[in-house]
């Protein structure tokens, strides 16, 4: 099982989710953002960091990179409902896909106007997805959550869509750490291959470091199980 | 040489929070005959040679396709910098 | 407050004086009478003469430039040499046994086995953050960063020891939001986890805040690189940002005068930072080592070119010429002289073979790294620089670097330091008697959230600890914990520590209270000490009792290393930290560092869960002399510090690393200001788990009352919680070792109602939640605790 992790200039994250991806057990192969193909990876992730500096607007020039024009093919428009290539995109990330249009919204300031670190508790809302189908509907998990634009909005009509077509997949609890609307914290495509979400599970996969306190109150690894649902995703698939 | 100026503005139904905060500060130090405030951004783009329509349409195609989001932000305008005030009230910049 | 605007005299100056000709060396010598700005330039008389002397003629423009900026405090350690010294005699073999790179180099480099080597170092960056916060916190940490990597290292985290003036003073509303800011906006985007640090307040740094930047590295032994340029015929390469008017003169002139209120002419400008160029350049460092293309490297901190060419010509075996118009710069109409003196950031300088150029340059094109071959390595001793084909720069290069002028200051123990030390703090009021439970129980909620001892979160959640996923502790932790090694756990513990208030009741016990604490912060982690590193920020080095301070404070280090046994790496030193004649407290910050064979065994600061048994180690005595409750309660700094006992903080050093690495304690924490109290409340807070507490035992043994035993600061104490069923092994540990250990209670996650009657609970919280319960005095629902420890910082900086 090989998952793609994208190095973009300014990528500090992806170190660790190549970790998570071998501590769930899969294969991770890097990938440049000057790459004109994907080396046949099975999924994708975009990890947190600062692409470009982000400089103009988190994720607008990582945006255009070579290596996104093929997984911005291979996964697909957003509300297609055939599945196409998983692709996780965690805080930069997630930012780079709502800027590719893969995802709906946009994500802005905090509210708050400062960066904010915190052990974030959030829940479950969508399971049927390539990077949640080993969580339980509901479930509370507490994960990383560290941004200082993580802000996530979106006009009430595309909201009123995305919450009737169950496309949420993960909303704050025990507070809005950012103003997003909805205190939506996490979203997918229609077919559930493409997440996006600002928290970050890939820094909760071991008990040394992950959280303090994870939902059951023992340090935490509430983040481990995306990498291992995008591993039965794939051979599901 | 030419200059393009484009002016970007957050749509007025998203959440700004540094124009909230510029607000509020206003309102701190004094300024209270202003109310709300939004923070936008300015780009000053230089070509070879004069300002035509038909580098104000590339400009304009630039404008939609990398230096705005148009899920949050608005282009309010694209015009050659002669006919915009030539300097100060930049903004959108990093913080000072 | 934007100073891209404002110039400086030495702009001006240097920008006349070009304007006219190009100051050549032949130019010098045929006008052998002109008239030259050394004054302005922070020169003095004796030292313009000395350059004269070296030269056999008046320097060029350039080449004063570079003198003025190389000999100034700041770069030189003109005043503080002769103390430094000190660090080098007084080692041992122990001492040396794990350093690899001593002092004198960019930073020094400590052996932790297996191969694996770490190099750490703190800078002060005080002056640009009090005139401009956000970017003189932001460069703080890459010039510090790009020192650990001129080492050859990968740096892996940073930390912030930070100082400001009065929390409800105004200016603490732009000074500390700014600076925090400007550390998360830059460190956050460099990918290195923030583990830790201090937030001090105290009025004595008003106007003189101290922002210092630590960075941490990682490095096999055989990937030491030293700042050297040797081979001739070796190419000099500048690669990274370009050039631009950044803090020209920042580093001479700031750090050479007393920062006054004179008006925009007198601010020079500061730097500003580019973190995301700085990120790309640091991959782009790693691949070059890896790559092994280097010969030498170096970083451009203060005084810029001046700096690098100068360094490397005098640690290399040969000279260097260097064309300083093919520097690439960001304003083309800056003078030769401003380039060598420009403080630009994210910049960096490498000798390189001419055999790997290429691979060199396809290093740097694929990160997109700007790369320009400057000059190379000549045969001769001088460092040569041309403009457009002249020789404006010729001088021997250890002139400028390394053989700078040295000063024997003056020194005179200060006239009112008797007055103060005799101003014991007996006579202040203190909760006593058989009704001091309710008073304790008020003192401690007001204790807890005071300016130095309430929850920093406010500031330490706008850092990013988990980046590299390697951080095993980060604050609230008494130290900060990162792994080194993936394969095998191996990492290292860091905590910087210092107390000006002790510092100055007495400079040397203060110090070697600074280095006892940081010691200890680092063992009680679970951690070896193995090293220091230090930054010393302090007044004017031209006040004889701040000279005499400073003395105090080195030699009480040298004395405090060699009895722990463990060695300086390297260090720092800030002087001019003062507003007109009145200094700061003297601030020696200390940083340990010690290994973990596996971080898997660090010990945590806090309470997980109920049951397990609270021991106190060391002894308490009625030591309240510059103390949190001394300042916090009645603004009063007088008397003695603590006695520092180093032999009693090796005991418990051993005995706190030693029980951790056999699995005895889940838990345990440092005792220092705010004392038990501060302790147990941290601990609670951790995991939100409460403690039933008893003093007895304690005050019996050590003659103490409970007021003392909770606020008392002691040093050589720490609390710990033991592991279920092996109370009886650590009891006897302890008592092997001479290790004074009472046990002062338990555990408890149990509510506040299922108290005894008589408690003293108060208030919505009484019922439900866990607490911590003092027998016989009080007790307080974690809830409470936690709503007065984490309020304050918000309630000031939130609006």
């Amino acid at each position: 099982m090989r998952v793609g992790v994208v190095t973009f200039p300014g990528s500090l994250d992806d170190v660790d989710a190549a970790r998570a991806v071998r501590v769930a057990g899969g294969e991770a192969v890097p990938l440049w953002h000057g790459d004109e193909d994907l080396r046949g990876v099975d999924a994708v992730v975009l990890p947190g960091g600062f692409s470009y500096g982000d400089y103009l607007r988190c994720g607008a020039i990582a945006r255009f990179a070579p290596v996104m024009r093929e997984i911005v093919r291979l996964a697909g428009p957003p509300d297609q409902a055939r599945p196409g290539l998983p692709v996780l995109g965690i805080c930069n990330g997630f930012q780079v896909l709502c800027e590719s249009h893969l995802l709906p919204g946009a994500l802005i300031r905090n509210d708050h106007r400062k960066f904010v670190c915190r052990d974030q508790r959030l829940r479950v809302e969508r399971t049927s997805t390539a990077w949640t189908n080993q969580y339980q509907d509901g479930e509370e998990i507490v994960i990383p959550l560290k941004n200082g634009e993580g802000g996530f909005v979106a006009d009430d009509a595309v909201l009123d869509r995305i919450e009737g077509e169950g496309r949420v997949a993960f909303r704050y609890l025990d507070g809005n750490p950012n103003g997003s609307y909805r205190d939506i914290a996490g979203i997918s495509n229609a077919s559930g291959t493409v997440v996006g979400l600002m928290p970050h599970p890939e820094h909760a996969v071991d008990p040394l470091f992950g959280p303090d306190v994870a939902a059951d109150g023992q340090p935490g690894t509430d983040g481990l199980r995306f990498f291992t649902s995008v591993l039965k995703a794939v051979l599901a698939a | 040489m030419g200059r393009v100026v484009i002016d970007v503005m957050p749509k007025p139904e998203i959440l700004d929070p540094q124009g909230k905060a510029v607000a509020g500060a206003l309102a701190r130090l004094g300024f209270s005959e202003f109310g709300a405030a939004r923070q936008g951004k300015r780009f000053e783009l230089e070509v070879d040679g004069q300002v035509t329509e038909e580098v104000l349409a590339r400009a304009r195609e630039a404008a939609t396709t990398l230096l705005s989001n148009p899920v949050i932000e608005d282009v309010v305008r694209v015009v050659p910098a002669d006919a915009a005030p030539a300097d100060g009230a930049t903004s959108g910049g990093g913080p000072a | 407050m934007t100073s891209a605007n404002a110039s400086t005299n030495t702009t001006d100056i240097v920008r006349a004086g070009a304007a006219r000709v190009t100051d050549t060396v032949e130019h010098a010598l045929r006008t052998p009478d002109v008239e030259q700005p050394w004054q302005v330039l922070g020169l003095k008389a004796d030292e313009y003469a000395r350059i004269r002397e070296i030269l056999g003629r008046r320097p060029t423009s350039a080449e004063l430039a570079m003198y003025s900026v190389m000999w100034s405090e700041h770069c030189s350690y003109k005043s503080s040499k002769v103390h430094l010294r000190q660090f080098g005699e007084k080692v041992t073999d122990e001492m040396r046994a794990n350093l690899l790179v001593g002092m004198g180099q960019n930073a020094g480099v400590v052996d932790i086995g297996d191969g694996w080597a770490v190099t750490f170092k703190i800078e002060s960056h005080n002056h640009p953050s009090y005139v401009e916060p956000y970017q003189g916190a932001a460069t703080g940490i890459g010039g510090i960063v790009r020192d650990i990597m001129s080492m050859g290292a990968r740096p892996i985290a940073v930390m912030d020891p930070l100082r400001f003036g009065a929390l409800d003073h105004p200016d603490s509303a732009r000074v500390v939001p700014g600076v925090v800011a400007g550390i998360g906006g830059y460190g956050n985007c460099l990918g290195l986890p923030n583990i830790g640090g201090e937030v001090v307040f105290d009025p004595c740094y008003q106007g003189n805040p101290l922002i210092n930047a630590l960075c941490l590295g990682k490095l096999r032994h055989d990937d030491v690189h030293l700042a050297a340029a040797s081979g001739e015929g070796n190419l000099v390469i500048l690669f990274g940002a370009r050039t631009g008017a950044d803090g020209i003169g920042g580093a001479s002139i700031l750090a050479s005068e007393t920062f006054e209120e004179g008006g925009p002419t007198k601010r020079p400008s500061v730097q500003v930072g580019d973190p995301f160029q700085e990120k790309v350049l640091i991959e782009c460092c790693l691949e070059l080592f890896a790559a092994k293309v280097l010969v030498g490297i170096q970083d451009f901190g203060a005084a810029g070119l001046s700096c690098a060419t100068s360094e490397l010509a005098s640690n290399g075996d040969g000279g260097m010429v260097f064309h300083i118009d093919k520097v690439p710069l960001r304003d083309p109409s800056l003078t030769p002289e401003e380039i060598l003196m420009s403080e630009s950031q994210e910049r960096m300088m490498a000798v390189v073979r001419p055999a790997d150029l290429d691979a060199f340059f396809a290093i740097t094109t694929k990160w997109d790294v700007e790369a320009t071959v400057l000059g190379e390595v000549t045969a001769s001793d001088r460092l040569v620089g041309l403009w457009h084909g002249e020789v404006i720069v010729d001088v021997p290069p250890r002139t400028v670097a390394h053989e700078g002028p040295v000063y024997h200051r003056p020194t005179s123990r200060p006239a009112a330091l008797d007055a103060r030390r005799a101003d014991v703090p007996d006579r202040l009021p203190r909760p006593t008697g058989p009704d001091a439970g309710a008073g304790l129980r008020e003192l401690l909620l007001r204790m807890i959230a005071s300016p130095n001892l309430c929850s920093r979160s406010w500031v330490t959640d706008q850092y990013d600890r988990y980046v590299m996923g390697n951080t095993a502790l980060a604050v609230p932790d008494d130290a900060g914990v990162v792994r080194v090694d993936e394969e095998t756990g191996l990492g290292v513990a860091i905590s910087t520590d210092g107390n000006h208030r002790f510092a100055a009741l007495d400079p040397y016990q203060g110090t070697l209270l600074a280095l006892a604490e940081s010691y200890r912060n680092v063992a009680t982690a679970g951690a070896r000490p193995l090293a220091l590193t230090n930054c010393l920020n302090f007044g004017s080095p031209e006040d004889p009792e701040v000279m005499w301070q400073f003395e105090q404070a080195v030699t009480a280090l040298a004395d405090g290393c060699r009895e722990l046994g463990i060695p300086v790496t390297g260090g720092n030193v800030s002087f001019y930290n003062q507003t007109a004649d009145v200094a700061i407290h003297p601030t020696p910050v200390i940083c340990v560092l010690g290994v973990l064979d596996d971080v898997a065994r660090r010990t945590p600061s806090g309470w997980r869960e109920p049951g397990h048994q609270l021991y106190l180690l060391g002894t308490t005595r009625e030591e309240l002399g510059g103390s949190e409750w001394a300042w916090a309660e009645h603004g009063h700094l007088g008397g003695e510090p603590p006695r520092c006992d180093l032999a009693a903080e090796r005991l418990l050093a051993d005995v706190l690393v030693d029980s951790s690495r056999d699995g005895l304690v889940v838990a345990a924490h440092d005792l220092a200001e705010g004392g038990l109290a501060q302790a147990l409340v941290e601990s609670c807070l951790r995991f939100g788990v409460g403690a039933r507490v008893r003093l007895d035992e304690v005050c019996g043994r050590d003659g103490v009352d409970p007021f003392v035993a909770l606020f008392g600061e002691s040093a050589a104490r720490a609390v710990v919680a033991v592991a279920r069923g092996q109370e009886d092994r650590f009891v006897a540990m302890c008592a092997a070792r001479g290790i004074p250990c009472a046990r002062i209670g338990v555990t408890d996650d149990g509510p506040a109602g299922d108290r005894p009657a008589g408690d003293d609970v108060a208030g919505d919280d009484a019922a439900g939640g866990p607490a911590l319960a003092v027998q016989d005095l009080f007790t307080v629902p974690l809830a409470e605790l936690r709503r007065a420890h984490t309020s304050t910082l918000p309630a000031v900086f939130e609006h």
